[in-house]
């Protein structure tokens, strides 16, 4: 009893920040080997770090890098981070109807946090979302992905491989960690989750979008299917 | 390179925009009631994209993804929490890396 009292009066903040672990914890092999291959790429520290630390979004960093390495033109790496990253309109957008009501130089500021990762946590916890619990969760994200990559230009190739590989499971066991819960008490979520990846792999591998397109139209489609299915069945407890 | 500063500034831009809009647009106006649902299915809807192909592509060997996904769905539906979840699958898949 003693022990959920204490968890009660957590501040939102650090209940935030607790939820983040997993979140430190998955973007550690991807940061890294970001940080390693910018090196390879032929980037310096300064810009390593500052690519993390301004874009700050996994996906198109990398493809920023490949892009870079075949020697494409700016405007063609920059219009392809746009459509890459577009989705996040979309999350954006949705967590927009579950925050609690604040300043609006507030949302402007943790909107530069809001990634496919910090998104979900946020998005999967009952009732409104406070700001403090969201700040929670998007510092310690931010410094992982950041300090992680630094450390992947600095420490290279001397991970052990290993370690590497299996870390790369991290992020996807967090969303099956984020999922599952919903999935038991909720049947709606189950069609969601169901639909929307088997419009992904549809659209990801036999029709060949591109990375942000699949995903943005997997989730688009099949949160419209179900909703015009269920209507009026909550799906946020 | 000087030019690299400027190309990292402007995808910072391009992806700071649309991560930024949706707080500024739809302070003003509200959505109708049926967006309002479809966006509040959003979370569920993603995570099943997120999930499905990606973890079964994460390594050459299939198998590491499949094992992933069961190890990490059979943890959860038990009721642990997500930071359980996460490092189980990973020392379970270490623990296969290695054998």
């Amino acid at each position: 009893m003693e022990i959920a009292y204490a968890q009660k009066k957590r501040s939102p903040f650090r209940q935030g920040m607790q939820a983040s672990i997993s979140i430190v914890l998955g973007y550690m092999p991807i940061a890294l080997t970001f940080g390693l291959l910018a090196k390879t790429t032929g980037l310096t520290l300064v810009e390593t770090v500052l690519m993390s630390a301004i874009v700050y979004a996994g996906a198109s960093q990398y493809i920023c890098l490949n892009l870079l390495a075949l020697g494409t033109g700016m405007f063609e790496i920059v219009l392809t981070t746009f459509i890459v990253n577009i989705r996040h309109f979309l999350l954006s957008a949705s967590l927009n109807e579950r925050m609690e009501k604040d300043k609006i130089w507030k949302k402007i500021m943790y909107a530069f946090g809001i990634t496919d990762e910090t998104f979900s946590v946020a998005a999967t916890k009952e009732g409104t979302v406070s700001t403090s619990y969201l700040l929670g969760i998007i510092i310690p994200a931010y410094g992982s992905w950041v300090i992680h990559s630094a450390l992947g230009y600095v420490l290279g190739a001397s991970l052990p491989q290993n370690l590497q590989e299996s870390m790369s499971i991290a992020l996807y066991a967090m969303f099956i960690g984020l999922l599952v819960p919903a999935l038991k008490v909720n049947k709606k979520a189950i069609w969601l989750a169901v639909f929307a990846a088997l419009f992904h792999s549809l659209f990801a591998l036999v029709f060949k979008f591109s990375t942000g397109w699949a995903i943005v139209s997997a989730t688009l489609l099949s949160a419209f299917m179900v909703e015009w299915m269920m209507k009026g069945e909550r799906t946020d407890g | 390179m000087d030019n690299l500063i400027w190309l990292i500034l402007a995808m910072g831009a391009v992806t700071y925009v649309p991560r930024m809009l949706p707080f500024v647009l739809f302070e003003k106006w509200s959505l109708p009631p049926f967006l309002q649902g479809v966006l509040k299915n959003v979370p569920y809807a993603m995570l099943g994209a997120l999930i499905v192909p990606g973890i079964f592509l994460v390594q050459d060997d299939p198998l590491f993804g499949v094992i992933g996904f069961v190890v990490a769905f059979l943890v959860a539906f038990l009721g642990a929490n997500v930071t359980i979840v996460v490092l189980v699958t990973i020392i379970v898949l270490a623990g296969y890396t290695a054998w």
